[in-house]
């Protein structure tokens, strides 16, 4: 019952985000120097001629009242018709698949690397407060929190990729290969560099915010009772550190999705690797409204679900929420 | 770290002088504190530092088998003994003195070695659990032999715990229910000197009673219970001796027989107006405030509030000093 209630209070708040992002994308895009019909002919535009312009226009009902495009298009949407991408000349919907699939693979691995690493690192300066190992580690991740993406992969580009020659320079898959010849190994080297420069930034907000809780618990009642009962050590910071602290982090972790999307925008498009990052800054910059809006809606589920994982996730593990809900 | 060196330290210079400072102890006793005193290092505005002094000079003994309750008003730093006993004061602390239990100086190392298992804390309250693990496995955590789950439904019986009760978490237990798992986690090492802090902080008189019974029944089994408290009545039910903690030190070491009728028996002035400021005596207030540990006066700590003052009050510090099966730091005292 209550499970039920808390469920639908959140798909109620997620159909209103979606609503209000629908909108604001929307006023955004209709206020932007984009013109969507010169957009969709580029370079032929000097072959066309006004009449044809202004008959594409009317054809996709540019010259009814904003308010009016807003619903077609919302109306549109609400059926899942995305519509069609003009860059890519397929539908919305099909590119934003297949290039989310390539982006989920980078942002899988990078999430993973960077929240085991993350924490490990947070809970070794945690436990080491004061001391050299604590402040390297809180350099690194103050540095880091510092570092823009896209500048960190270049330089890893040119170490790993241009002096060494270990990694590929970019793309997804080797060149001149037919996408159904490309194993998945191959895949896999081409995904190293891009995530190692994801997971390194990502690691600064987990660590830093796992040694902050860690403190919190080391200074916590319990653990000084812990101590009063000759607990000690790692087995101490174990027993009761790691129970208390690996809850938010997960949390955490889930809700980093949108620097994660952010952060892969940014590696993608130095890496040249075809995922869904790529295709945004294509789509931004050569005015493909129709993916450009796709992709904010996508990409806004999909922060929004993480959020949401990290939520669930503990309000099932911790006691204390579980009972919460159950009471109210 | 530092605490332990202190006090290892100042254990060794000591000992040669144990024998003067244990003069008004007997040989029972299972726990001696001699001139304990506890200071912080505060960084004021500037490169500026000064020793906050929270503890200064406090004498206090436990034998086996006796309640001994230390009273003070609240937040008056009495916690910071319980801490400093058993060695997990924060490491800023400064810790000087002598501390003996069972005949051997309680060093650091040896405060590492025992607590949990013969020295244990009560502690004030269920936040001194870990909020996220079961209560009965916190239990046996404190429990290092084998047999540690039966150790732990037995403690539990013993304190009326269903079984049901240990797969909760603490949280979810009542006012009642956490009390008594706190003291069955106290117990379960098997300690010979409990330190209960704060053991009755605003609970239903039936509770409090419940928890001064089993505090004075581990005392009947042998047990040496240190009893740190702000409630001056809780502590007359159970206590045999009430040691009086005023601005950071023992004032005065009574017998529990020396606190009736008018308090002519009490030695301490602070006492006797503690006794007087009863409900159930005089109601007289104590006009004025405790010092802070930032402004002390030099003098007897009691100066200021005091009406038997005289000039050479503010002399010195008064040595604690015995006098009629008990000790006082008043030079006036009779
Ligand atoms: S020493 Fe003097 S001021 Fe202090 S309590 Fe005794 S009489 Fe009062």
């Amino acid at each position: 019952m209550n499970s039920a209630k808390y469920v639908l209070g959140k798909a109620l708040r997620m159909i209103s985000l979606l609503i209000a992002l629908c909108l604001v994308s929307f006023i955004l895009v209709k206020n932007s120097p984009i013109d969507p019909v010169q957009a969709y002919i580029g370079a032929d535009m000097m072959r066309v001629s006004e009449e044809q312009r202004e008959l594409i226009a009317e054809n996709w009902g540019l010259d009814k009242p904003p308010i009016e495009q807003f619903f077609s298009w919302a109306g549109a949407i609400v059926q899942g018709d995305f519509g069609t991408s003009m860059i890519y000349r397929e539908p919305v919907i099909e590119v934003i698949g297949q290039r989310f699939a390539a982006s989920l693979a980078l942002m899988g691995v990078a999430w993973v690397l960077s929240g085991i690493f993350g924490f490990l690192m947070g809970i070794i300066a945690g436990m080491n407060r004061g001391k050299l190992i604590d402040r390297a580690i809180k350099w690194y991740c103050l540095t880091l929190a510092a570092t823009p993406t896209f500048w960190l992969g270049l330089i890893l580009l040119i170490i790993f990729a241009v002096w060494l020659g270990w990694f590929p320079i970019g793309m997804g898959v080797p060149v001149g290969v037919l996408s159904e010849h490309v194993s998945i190994s191959e895949k896999l080297y081409h995904l190293i560099l891009p995530a190692l420069t994801l997971s390194i930034v990502g690691v600064a907000n987990i660590a830093l915010h796992t040694r902050q809780k860690l403190l919190d618990v080391l200074e916590s009642d319990y653990v000084l009772f812990a101590r009063a009962n000759g607990e000690s050590g790692l087995g101490l910071v174990w027993q009761h550190g790691v129970r208390n602290i690996a809850l938010p982090a997960v949390t955490l972790q889930f809700a980093s999705f949108s620097e994660l999307f952010g952060g892969s925008v940014l590696a993608e498009q130095v890496f040249s690797y075809p995922g869904l990052g790529q295709a945004t800054v294509s789509a931004g910059l050569r005015g493909d409204v129709p993916l450009l809006l796709g992709i904010v809606l996508i990409s806004a589920i999909f922060v929004f679900s993480g959020n949401l994982i990290g939520d669930i996730i503990c309000s099932v593990v911790d006691p204390r929420i579980k009972e919460d809900r159950s009471s109210v | 770290m530092n605490i332990k060196n202190n006090i290892s330290n100042l254990q060794h210079s000591n000992l040669s002088e144990q024998s003067q400072y244990l003069s008004g102890t007997s040989r029972n006793d299972l726990l001696v504190v001699e001139n304990l005193s506890v200071s912080f290092i505060q960084y004021q505005s500037g490169m500026k530092q000064r020793n906050l002094e929270v503890i200064c000079d406090l004498n206090v003994n436990v034998r086996s088998g006796e309640v001994v309750a230390i009273v003070g008003s609240s937040g008056s730093g009495k916690s910071l003994l319980a801490h400093a006993i058993l060695g997990i004061l924060p490491s800023n602390a400064k810790v000087s003195g002598t501390m003996i239990y069972n005949g051997q100086a309680l060093t650091g190392e040896r405060q590492k070695a025992i607590r949990g298992s013969e020295i244990s804390l009560i502690p004030q309250s269920v936040n001194y659990l870990d909020p996220l693990m079961k209560v009965g496995e916190q239990v046996q955590n404190t429990i290092k032999t084998k047999d540690a789950k039966v150790r732990q439904q037995q403690i539990f019986q013993r304190y009326q715990l269903s079984k049901a009760a240990g797969i909760l978490y603490p949280f979810q237990l009542s006012g009642g229910m956490a009390r008594r798992v706190l003291v069955a986690t106290a117990v379960s090492g098997g300690a010979k000197l409990i330190i209960a802090d704060e053991p009755t902080p605003g609970l239903h008189p039936e509770v409090v009673a419940e928890t001064l019974s089993h505090l004075k029944e581990l005392a009947d089994q042998g047990c040496g219970v240190l009893m740190i408290t702000h409630d001056i009545e809780a502590a007359m039910k159970i206590a045999d001796r009430i040691a009086v903690f005023y601005a950071g030190t023992t004032v005065e070491v009574a017998p529990i027989e020396d606190f009736t009728n008018t308090g002519e028996a009490l030695r301490h002035p602070y006492t006797k107006a503690l006794w007087k400021a009863l409900p159930e005596n005089d109601f007289t207030p104590i006009p004025g405030f405790q010092p802070t540990p930032a402004d002390l006066p030099s003098g007897c700590l009691f100066e200021p509030r005091c009406q038997l003052r005289t000039a050479a009050c503010g002399a010195g510090k008064p040595e604690m000093a015995e006098l009629r099966g008990g000790q006082v730091r008043c030079i006036h005292a009779t």
